[in-house]
């Protein structure tokens, strides 16, 4: 090691160059890219919804079946959001601080929710829980329904929202080290007092980002909850869903009036996740100069 | 070394698309047709087009690739508008059809009129699927509104065989008490006992049949057929008739833009009027539908489809249209059904 030190001034350094070439082009090119995935459809969404006006957008958002399913949706999306953030922290901490065999597996598994079409966790979802189901059979004779329910809504919604909380947790748990939970606990803490006082606060920004991350996905997810939800009016209809029901009638405008506002509401989340570091740094900067 | 391989591939590539374009250029002659479907005609068409094609290249000496798709009817109706080119659409209600006539403006409003029987080569009707030994002792529409019995039927906001199912029940229930309020509310009470409202016919067949949720299906006839057909499931279910159906009726139309814009109307037409010849038929027969026109099928193909009184879309609800806006637009009867209490 030290010697290749020592030979480094000899090195002639290289002018560092960017392996892309050009910020222009660059630039120029994400954003065009940018423009025909992303913004393309979300502006051609806004001006459908735009030509609404307020008054049909919000006649169309009134409708009590409208107004449940979007209960429900932003309702079910919080719990699982929430459940998949403790969840998702807890599986995050066991791949990163215990070494047991099958852990590789472990965090591999984690990302099967992104990679599974929707539809097929849905259906095994259901077959799982339903009264017949390995899971369901169980709980059925308890009066536990949990199929055709809104559990089962969030159990499907937890299941996609898990690997968020896990993959934004995880990096920060990595680049923690002990250090400072050994420190804690030399100066007498209690495991619940580091866990407290030491831990939470620096995972924190972290878990905020996975839950949001988790929410906004959860908020617009179809394909998964439809087969579990029992999709009743008024009891277990997912807005998603409400929105298909919508084009089926060929009510164009009453869909993107849904659609506007789940997409709204992510937005304000990606948003909020944008901000969650540079309103962490702050607070951490008044803490040292305290 | 890093030049070599790299031109040989490009050369191979620009060799393989030159030869792509020639076979393309070469293929041209060969005449495409897109038919739009919905979900159960998948095996069915997968016959009939391998049929015609070999009937239109003994007449015509033209080779007839015939693509199909298939989905849930309204979506695949909504694709067609969205600009899915069809060269003709064979879907589950008229109604659908219809939107594409109006939204799309992609076909005459008149296009049921243009082919026999409505447009119809080939019809169905609703029955009950229970489970066998018929536990629950279902044996018409009175019994589905009883405490204790689950039904299974799709929503009919997404799906088109279960409009049908709908009007089937309240067909009958106008039937019984002739007055409307009744009538309302014994489909109110017949949705109280729908545990699942799956989006589709084909999710609400799993669920009654894998899940083992529910006590009786309401199913199209060929759909219940191809249950009773299969092996594994021929001994857990039976067919119940109800004393009084709707005739389903599942339309067929070529899409006028398409096919003048493919030059492919000959084709099209040819292969719509071919439903109606005897092979056509017989193939419906096979399949689980009722031939429009059973006299051009044999005698004993038909033995599987049993007597049913049945009412039609035009005689009991004025036509699809009326039917639709009454019934399943936004704020229509099933709204009023699925009111919160």
């Amino acid at each position: 090691m030290s010697s290749h030190a020592l030979s480094l001034p000899r090195l002639k350094i290289p002018r560092f160059r960017q392996p892309l070439p050009g910020f222009g082009l660059s630039l120029g090119l994400g954003l065009a890219w940018l423009s025909v995935v992303v913004l393309l459809p979300l502006a051609a969404l806004a001006i459908r919804a735009a030509g609404l006006g307020l008054d049909g957008w919000l006649r169309a958002i009134q409708d009590p079946r409208v107004q449940a399913s979007l209960k429900l949706s932003f309702g079910a999306a919080f719990v699982a959001a929430v459940a998949a953030s403790f969840a998702g922290a807890l599986v995050a901490w066991v791949i990163v601080r215990y070494r047991f065999p099958g852990r590789r597996l472990l965090d591999a598994l984690v990302d099967l929710p992104f990679a599974l079409p929707t539809a097929v966790a849905g259906i095994s979802l259901t077959a799982i829980y339903s009264a017949n189901g390995w899971v369901g059979r169980w709980l059925e004779p308890l009066g536990v329904k949990i199929a055709y329910t809104p559990i089962g809504i969030v159990i499907a919604l937890v299941f996609i929202g898990l690997p968020f909380a896990v993959r934004t947790v995880q990096p920060v748990l990595e680049a923690l080290g002990h250090e400072q939970e050994e420190a804690a606990a030399s100066l007498g803490a209690s495991r619940v007092t580091t866990l407290r006082r030491v831990v939470l606060p620096e995972l924190l920004p972290a878990l905020l980002t996975g839950f949001s991350l988790a929410f906004a996905r959860a908020l617009g997810e179809y394909g998964s909850v439809i087969f579990i939800a029992g999709n009743l009016p008024y009891k277990t209809e997912i807005a998603p869903l409400l929105i298909t029901i919508r084009l089926e009638e060929y009510d164009y405008p009453g869909a993107v009036a849904i659609a506007a506002l789940l997409l709204a509401a992510s937005f304000v989340c990606l948003l909020a996740i944008n901000a969650i570091p540079s309103l962490f740094a702050h607070e951490k900067r008044s803490r040292r100069r305290e | 070394m890093t030049r070599t391989p790299r031109s040989t591939l490009l050369r191979s590539l620009a060799l393989g698309f030159a030869l792509a374009l020639a076979g393309g250029t070469a293929a041209a002659k060969d005449v495409e047709l897109l038919n739009v479907s919905y979900d159960p005609t998948r095996e069915f068409y997968a016959e009939v087009n391998q049929s015609f094609a070999a009937q239109w290249k003994q007449q015509t000496g033209e080779t007839l690739k015939i693509r199909a798709s298939h989905g849930g009817s309204g979506k695949q109706a909504r694709s067609v508008i969205d600009g899915l080119e069809a060269d003709v659409v064979t879907l589950a209600l008229a109604a659908d059809i219809d939107a594409i006539a109006t939204n799309g403006k992609l076909l005459p409003a008149n296009w049921q009129t243009r082919l026999p029987h409505n447009s119809a080569p080939y019809t169905s009707t609703i029955v009950f699927l229970v489970r066998k030994g018929n536990p629950k002792q279902i044996r018409d529409w009175s019994d589905l509104v009883k405490p204790g019995v689950a039904v299974i039927t799709p929503n009919p906001k997404t799906s088109g065989g279960a409009r049908w199912n709908y009007l089937a029940a309240w067909a009958w229930a106008s039937q019984e008490y002739r007055d409307g309020g009744k009538v309302v509310d014994f489909l109110t009470r017949l949705f109280k006992n729908v545990p699942v409202l799956d989006t589709g016919a084909r999710g609400a067949t799993t669920t009654f049949v894998e899940r083992g949720i529910g006590d009786v299906l309401l199913a199209w006839e060929n759909e219940a057929l191809l249950t009773l057909s299969e092996a594994d499931t021929r001994d857990k279910f039976e067919v119940v008739i109800p004393s009084l159906s709707i005739k389903a009726e599942p339309p067929v139309a070529w899409v006028d833009k398409n096919i003048d814009r493919h030059g492919t109307r000959k084709q099209a037409e040819a292969y719509l009027r071919y439903l109606y010849t005897p092979e056509g038929q017989r193939l419906a027969a096979k399949h689980g539908y009722r031939p429009a026109e059973p006299d051009k099928v044999p005698a004993a193909e038909l033995a599987r489809f049993p007597q049913v009184k049945q009412v039609t879309i035009d005689g009991a609800f004025g036509g699809w249209k009326k039917a639709q806006a009454e019934h399943f637009a936004d704020g229509g009867f099933f709204d009023k059904i699925y009111q919160p209490k």
